[in-house]
């Protein structure tokens, strides 16, 4: 392994970690006597120009492809491209965490909190970047880890106790599923690279073991994006944690662990991308694959229905939001599986180079637009979320009633992320989904995934009454109360500005999504 | 130049949300602005239009990397249900003027439902066509659980959900022809050319015809109809039946019938003597017709007589349609204009004239008041729309359903015949709303009750006639001179049925 190419690929994540120590050293020696507001701002703006250095670190390393490889010659981490994408969306979307947090005071150590965040922010990171089973296992941990504590940091909440507890407990389980399968992953080829996994797989042809594997990883990522049926700590763990840490488990936590289900089926593309595999041998691994990777696919196409259904059935009851909102992001995990899920292996070009795999490609970087925005909105919610409930103490829908009266701008901004999530045309949701559904269909236009597309819409048709349900509180039932709500200049401008672009990507699709495809090229 | 009728709905309502609370005059006028402004642009279009083909308003790539265009553009029937939009924003806005709840969300919502339909009717991208019908979902039901009257919530809700099912449905057959034709383009003039498997159409084509059909209240998934329209403040029901349901129609048409021309092909086989998908709508159709106006006969609210009587009118409209010939599908259009009018000017009377001074909607009670001798003008104004609704000759009604009948008798007697009886029993309720809400002479006379009680109606006001003159006298102008529509019509709808337009 070379170091000054461990160097260049970790530069993002060094430069969260150096101001994760600079946040700790500045709060914990120079802030120790300073009101805790301004120790909240601080550490927050410090957050915020941590993640403002990764992206420059990001700039810095280039558009192209970089491939760590360890001393034998495989690879460890990657940079490039549609990495890059993730890995920006990461850092973005780390520091809209760190702006909501501003003006809120659930807990004293802030320092540590925003320190935590960056932390899991570089573990996201790692993640998204890793093509070794052991990189992938590290990063994920110190993703996982970070969770568990920022869940934990309301000391003086009884729920955010229990939260973290039932987080930590089947997280703790799920993780031990993942190094398992891991583990038979490793007997199975011998290597813990992914790309010589998947070669040997194909060689060898499927075996009963590596399906075993296979449902042992999908259990422990399936814990990760809250797929039914790995979900049941999502609705406790985004009621009970503090809000910045709800809103970064429902976006950062999310964005990373896609991209990493995204790298597992397709360590080939970015192996194909470096290295040359002759003709023959191409052939080869294109006959097997079909039949290897089906099974595979139909594992995450079960999870992915059971998710949609469940999901947004269960959110039809619901009346805390939070618990809303958690089943509508299980709702969400079960689309955006679609997309991960449904795969077609074909296009190489003559000279035998395993160039792109272009069907592929079309649901990846759909995938990576869904998880993005949705990310996004969905930070954006939980801020309305936390404003509402520090003015009325409680995360219950009926606290949202009269919101138009109460806060006019913050019913609005409500109003546009809400639609936005149901997926109502011309804000964002609406072409995430459309995306996503199309390039599902363009995949793959067979039975099978015609029904689940099918299946998706008339859910999203679902989710729209339980989305109004909210939005009907906010704007027609009459108000109980109608004292002013007052929000955080800071934390209404982030809230704000995200509803904006939620509507002005919403309108121009073709900007991000523009930008994802350049990635591409 | 009618591309400006959809940006300046939108930036209306942006204008309208941004404006100050107590406003309540400012928002009115505002609106009343907008709208009027739109009518302008519409009468602009329909003039400079005269004697064209498609004109192409705008063309901007959206999407490229799945080929949707911003295209805007206008044949003769969208230039005439443009005009029908124009006409039935400003009537809305005469009729919602003695709205003072939060006028100014008020407006926002209307100006932004309004906007959404211009801009189905000008849309030549399937996609930015559904854009654009699924934005006028929401404000509809904003404009109904706010603003509407009984059991309100219940109907918004009800209308949302039947909505974006049906919207649903679309969005799966609109997938599932992207997926299927594999062109780069999205545009409905390309995709009609695109030779889609006869299979594939023959599935494709009903759960999008069904889709767009709910929202044109097709029996029987009408149920939202009456409910939602009855709740609906006085300018919502009017947009609803007036143009909202068109949206269903024209989707019908413009997706539906012109991008699965092979759908309505024979199965080979026949059910229950139905061989076609054709012979299964036009019977709903039927159906429609009938039922809507049986129970509409049956009704003791007046405002769910119009309601029923929407469903019965709309199913002429796809009848019409689904009779694929010429002079069949002018009659649609022409229908869908003409029902537009009459049925705003409709629920204008029951819904803001009479109902805003009686405070009742029984028809029993109603009874009791003699409205011809202390509302006269109501009663006048109801006499001219009731008559033009059951199909008097000299007005919009009568030309466009003899069409529609004509067309349907080329194709299978029967569904003309009972079709017809379906006018018969329009004539019935018609002039048994008329009867007993204005002119039942039971007791207490009229006299009697003006001075025991000291009460007076208040008088007619001028949004109020303004309002219903241009409605009646737009129908009336259209049942003498039906021409100036059927020439922009006609040649619009014979390009479609030749495949999908020019």
């Amino acid at each position: 392994m070379n170091y000054a190419d461990l160097f260049h690929v970790t530069l993002p994540e060094t430069a969260l970690e150096i101001a994760a120590l600079v946040v700790l050293i500045v709060d914990l020696g120079f802030l120790r006597k300073v009101a805790l507001k301004v120790r909240v701002a601080v550490a927050a703006l410090l957050g915020v120009a941590g993640c403002g250095a990764g992206l420059w670190a990001l700039q810095l390393q280039g558009n192209d492809w970089f491939t760590l490889f360890d001393s034998s010659g495989s690879g460890l981490l990657i940079t490039g491209p549609y990495v890059k994408v993730a890995q920006i969306g990461i850092l973005v979307l780390t520091a809209l965490t760190f702006l909501l947090l501003i003006g809120s005071d659930f807990t004293r150590h802030v320092g540590e909190f925003v320190a935590v965040v960056l932390m899991a922010s570089s573990g996201g990171l790692l993640v998204a970047g890793a093509l070794d089973l052991l990189v992938i296992y590290v990063g994920l941990e110190l993703l996982s880890l970070g969770l568990y504590i920022i869940t934990a940091f309301a000391k003086t909440s009884g729920k955010s106790a229990e939260a973290a507890l039932k987080y930590y407990l089947f997280g703790g389980m799920s993780a031990a599923f993942l190094l398992f399968g891991f583990s038979y992953l490793y007997g199975l080829s011998g290597s813990t690279n992914l790309s010589a996994i998947q070669l040997a797989i194909v060689e060898s042809g499927p075996s009963p073991v590596f399906y075993v594997a296979w449902i042992f990883v999908v259990t422990g990522l399936g814990f990760k994006v809250a797929a039914v049926p790995f979900h049941l700590w999502a609705p406790d763990t985004y009621e009970g944690a503090p809000t910045p840490a709800a809103a970064f488990i429902a976006s950062v936590s999310k964005v990373a662990s896609f991209t990493l289900l995204l790298t597992l089926f397709q360590a080939w593309m970015i192996y194909g991308g470096t290295f040359d595999l002759g003709k023959s041998e191409a052939d080869k691994i294109l006959i097997h694959s079909d039949n290897t990777w089906l099974p595979l696919a139909a594992i995450l196409l079960i999870v992915a229905a059971a998710s949609m259904i469940v999901g947004n059935l269960a959110a039809l009851v619901q009346v805390s939001v939070r618990r809303l909102l958690a089943y509508s992001a299980i709702a969400h995990s079960g689309y955006i599986l679609l997309g991960v899920a449904v795969y077609k292996m074909h296009t190489y070009n003559e000279t035998g180079i395993f160039e792109t795999l272009l069907p592929v490609i079309e649901s990846q970087k759909a995938v990576l637009y869904y998880v993005l925005t949705y990310g996004l909105t969905t930070i954006g919610a939980f801020g309305v979320v936390s404003v509402v409930e520090r003015a009325t103490g409680s995360g219950r829908m009926d606290s949202f009633l009269g919101l138009h009266k109460r806060n006019s701008l913050l019913a609005l901004v409500l109003l546009v992320l809400f639609l936005s999530l149901a997926g109502i045309p011309p804000l964002v949701g609406f072409w995430t989904k459309f995306n996503l559904f199309a390039a599902v269909l363009g995949v793959s236009a067979g039975p099978v995934p015609f029904v689940l597309v099918a299946l998706a819409v008339a859910m999203s048709a679902v989710s729209l009454y339980y989305y109004l349900q909210v939005l009907k509180r906010a704007y027609v039932m009459p108000a109980i109360d109608e004292t002013p709500i007052k929000a955080h200049p800071v934390t209404l401008a982030v809230l704000v500005g995200i509803a904006a672009a939620v509507v002005v990507l919403g309108c121009f699709p073709a900007l991000l999504q523009g930008w994802i495809e350049s990635a591409y090229k | 130049m009618l591309a400006w009728t959809i940006y300046l709905s939108f930036a209306g309502a942006l204008v309208q949300a941004l404006l100050p609370k107590s406003r309540a005059g400012l928002a009115r006028w505002l609106a009343l602005a907008v709208a009027v402004a739109g009518l302008t642009f519409a009468v602009a279009g329909f003039v400079a239009g005269m004697g064209q083909g498609r004109v192409v308003l705008a063309d901007v790539p959206w999407v490229p990397s799945m080929g949707i265009h911003f295209l805007l553009a206008a044949d003769g029937i969208s230039r005439v249900l443009v005009l029908l939009t124009g006409l039935a924003a400003i009537a809305g806005v005469l009729f919602s003027w003695n709205i003072e709840l939060r006028a100014h969300e008020f407006f926002a919502f209307y100006l932004a439902l309004i906007g959404g339909v211009y801009g189905v009717f000008l849309s030549f991208d399937l996609f930015l066509l559904f854009v654009f019908y699924e934005i006028a979902i929401v404000p509809k039901y904003f404009l109904i659980a706010i603003w509407g009257s009984t059991q309100r919530e219940y109907a918004a809700m009800k209308l949302a959900i039947y909505s974006f099912a049906g919207s649903a449905m679309v969005l799966i057959g609109l997938l599932a022809i992207y997926a299927t034709a594999g062109s780069h383009s999205t545009g409905l003039i390309e995709l009609s050319h695109a030779e889609l498997p006869v299979s594939f159409q023959m599935w494709c084509f009903p759960l999008v015809f069904t889709g767009f059909a709910i929202l044109a209240g097709m029996w029987p998934f009408h149920t939202w109809a009456p409910t939602g329209h009855v709740a609906a403040p006085t300018a919502a029901s009017m947009l609803l039946a007036g143009v909202v349901m068109k949206l269903g129609a024209y989707g019908c048409l413009r997706v539906g019938i012109a991008l699965f021309p092979r759908g309505l092909d024979p199965w080979g086989f026949s059910f229950a003597g139905l061989g076609s998908w054709r012979d299964v709508f036009a019977v709903l159709a039927v159906i429609g017709i009938v039922y809507g106006a049986l129970v509409a006969l049956a009704q003791t609210d007046f405002k769910f007589v119009i309601g029923y009587s929407s469903v019965s009118h709309m199913g002429f409209v796809l009848l019409g349609l689904i009779t694929l010939n010429q002079i069949g599908v002018t009659g649609a259009v022409l229908q869908m204009f003409s029902h537009g009018i009459l049925a705003g000017l409709l629920f204008a009377i029951v819904g803001r004239i009479v109902y805003e001074r009686t405070h009742t909607r029984k028809l029993a009670e109603l009874e009791t008041m003699h409205l011809s001798k202390r509302m006269p003008f109501a009663a006048a104004a109801f006499v001219i729309a009731g008559l033009a609704s059951m199909g008097m000759p000299g007005f919009s009604g009568f030309v466009a359903e003899l069409q529609v009948l004509v067309g349907a008798w080329k194709v299978n007697p029967w569904w003309a015949i009972t079709a017809g009886v379906g006018i018969v029993v329009g004539v019935a309720y018609t002039w048994r709303a008329m009867q007993k809400a204005f002119f039942s002479d039971a007791l207490p006379s009229a006299h009697v009750l003006e001075e025991e009680h000291g009460h007076h109606f208040a008088a007619i006001t001028w949004p109020e006639v303004t309002g219903v003159v241009m409605l009646a006298g737009v129908s009336l102008f259209v049942g003498l001179y039906p021409k100036i529509l059927l020439d922009a019509i006609e040649p619009a709808v014979k390009a479609l049925l030749a495949g999908g337009g020019q």
